[in-house]
């Protein structure tokens, strides 16, 4: 065997074999990270997820325990859990057809269009803990902005952040502040869709409604699979949300914003429950790649690729 | 509604009267929705400039009764804004130098070079842009725990000089547009791959790694888990966390913390204004659909 490979090596010339070790080399800084920081840390958590870990001393195997914990044994698993999914559900579908909408209005031709598109989108260039204080003092029951333009239309406001029931709403309404991201993305594509496509639509006496829905949609259906892939796997990683707008990072309100991060944040790092944090991680992950495999299955029936017919 | 009835006499012009009522719909729309985005930053700046009895007034001012510019300066003395600003500056400096030169290098290997494995390579490199941040986060925490270095800036150093999945995949996408005869070039007269990055493809990517320059730029100037993660001294404190824990000493005295997150706010708020096309850029690369 090794004769054969060693006859056939050198057909594949001297200079192929210079260029793959070039190859690696390149890739290198990246392929030490990749073991470094990403798969050794994985394959650490995963095992340390069967143990009883806390980064001192202790780290007994103790099978699926932390597992069986989390499912029967913490309600607060249960509770961060639907917080983040209600996150999830609402924020997607919602800050999805705000961008798709404002990408249609800011697609149309009118006066001074570079100025509005510069000011939907700044919003969604800014981020951190400022932008929590902001709205925090927007929220604010008495001498926040919301409550007081909500007053002059009849309607007395709620305690937002302090009253459980509001506080995700509030943490989503911040979220479609910055609804000019994705509408950038979809202003791209629409700015891709031919003109023909609608002329002949036109010609043949179709609607705006029945244009909008047989040729833009399908038209930006990748540019849509894409968006809600990202946002999808975003929301879940919400935690700052809840760590900064919150007092102490403690949740918040009968823990109405102690989203699933925030939760194994505490795990982790206030109590070094750390093989139950690691465990708890390794669940997200596999909720995670389920819902998106199942998402990129639908999106076979809905997304449309030009010029290809899988 | 009523301008249309206005026109209604005027046949001939009819078509182009009603695309421009539509037009001044739409405006309107668009005009009253600015209003509305705007509204939040403007609330930051007055709250930012009023006096605490002002704050506690109801109904709030929209304009404040006198401008207290000193809040600013009251609130950069209160705490240590200035140290806070150095450190997240060296930070960023760091990201964007090593986000920058890292991933271009790598990108470069990928668009450019063939070897074996490369399609096998490029797939884990996708796949992980899967992962939850939080799945590695704890790990690698534990890992620098072990190595001693949490409450060093390393933690938030190194990973930036080790690439970074998603720049990566838009840079390969941006290099794989760049004619091949451009570089072909190079190879014939005996140039190296290396020399070929540096001294053909870099200059032609300059845009495209501006793009990346400003994207980790604001990354690193918004982070906010790394350095509460791998930072416990205060005179390492970022400005991330030193507004968060600004917070702690001025509680719920508005005008104080409005100035602190207008302060952090303002450079990035700048460099949009400067720089826009590069975040723009940045979008249409997300997208990657079309590279």
């Amino acid at each position: 065997m090794k004769a054969m490979i060693g006859q056939k090596r050198p057909k594949i010339s001297k200079l192929a074999r210079q260029e793959e070790r070039q190859g690696y080399l390149f890739i290198l800084p990246w392929l030490i990270g990749l073991f470094g920081i990403t798969l050794f840390p994985m394959l650490f958590s995963l095992y340390a997820s069967f143990t009883n870990y806390d980064v001192t001393s202790r780290m007994d195997f103790i099978g699926l325990d932390n597992y069986r914990r989390m499912f029967t044994d913490d309600p607060l698993f249960w509770r961060s859990l639907s917080n983040t999914l209600y996150y999830v559900v609402w924020m997607v579908p919602l800050t999805t057809i705000g961008s798709i909408l404002l990408a249609l209005l800011l697609n149309e031709k009118v006066v001074g269009m570079r100025f509005f598109r510069t000011i939907y989108y700044l919003p969604a260039v800014l981020s951190g803990v400022g932008v929590y204080f902001l709205w925090m003092q927007l929220l604010s029951p008495t001498s926040g902005l919301i409550n007081t333009l909500l007053s002059w239309i009849g309607i007395s406001g709620p305690a937002w952040l302090s009253d459980p029931m509001w506080t995700k709403p509030a943490i989503i309404m911040m979220k479609m502040w910055a609804v000019g991201g994705g509408m950038l993305l979809y202003l791209a594509s629409l700015q891709g869709v031919p003109a023909q496509l609608y002329e002949a639509a036109k010609l043949d006496g179709a609607s705006v409604f029945r244009r909008f829905w047989h040729i833009t949609l399908p038209m930006i259906s990748p540019v849509i699979f894409f968006d809600v892939i990202t946002s999808f796997i975003g929301g879940f990683q919400v935690f700052q949300e809840g760590y900064v707008m919150t007092e102490n990072g403690s949740g918040g309100s009968m823990n109405s914003l102690l989203f699933y991060n925030l939760h194994m944040w505490h795990k982790a790092f206030t109590v070094f429950d750390m093989g139950y944090a690691m465990g708890m991680a390794w669940v997200l992950f596999a909720i995670v790649l389920v819902l998106t495999l199942i998402n990129m299955k639908l999106s076979k029936r809905w997304v449309y690729y030009e010029g290809e017919d899988q | 509604m009523g301008s249309s009835l206005y026109y209604s006499g005027q046949q001939t012009d009819y078509r182009k009267k009603r695309v421009s009522l539509r037009q001044i719909v739409i405006f309107i729309v668009l005009a009253l929705g600015s209003i509305l985005f705007l509204l939040p930053l403007w609330w930051m700046i007055a709250t930012s400039l009023k006096s605490m009895q002002e704050i506690a007034q109801y109904p709030p001012t929209f304009i404040p009764q006198t401008f207290h510019i000193d809040n600013y300066i009251r609130t950069w003395v209160a705490a240590p804004f200035t140290q806070y600003t150095l450190n997240t500056l060296l930070l960023s400096f760091f990201a964007v130098t090593g986000n920058v030169i890292v991933n271009s290098f790598v990108a470069y290997g990928f668009a450019r070079i063939r070897f074996r494995g490369k399609k096998v390579w490029f797939s884990i490199l996708l796949a992980t842009m899967m992962i939850p941040g939080f799945v590695t986060l704890i790990p690698q925490y534990v890992m620098f725990s072990k190595l001693h270095l949490v409450g060093t800036y390393y933690p938030l150093i190194i990973p930036q000089f080790l690439g970074s999945a998603f720049y990566i995949f838009m840079l390969r996408q941006f290099y794989l547009s760049i004619p091949r005869e451009l570089s072909e070039a190079a190879k014939i007269d005996g140039a190296s791959h290396f020399y070929t990055w540096l001294r053909v493809i870099i200059p032609l990517s300059k845009p495209a790694l501006a793009t990346i320059a400003i994207l980790s730029f604001n990354g690193a100037w918004n982070d906010f888990l790394g350095p509460l993660l791998y930072v416990n001294d205060e005179s390492l404190y970022t400005l991330q966390i030193g507004l968060q824990s600004f917070r702690g000493s001025v509680q719920t005295q508005w005008n104080y913390l409005m100035a602190g997150s207008v302060l952090v706010l303002l450079p990035v708020i700048v460099l949009f204004f400067v720089f826009q096309r590069y975040f723009i850029e940045g979008m249409n690369l997300t997208a990657g659909t079309k590279g």
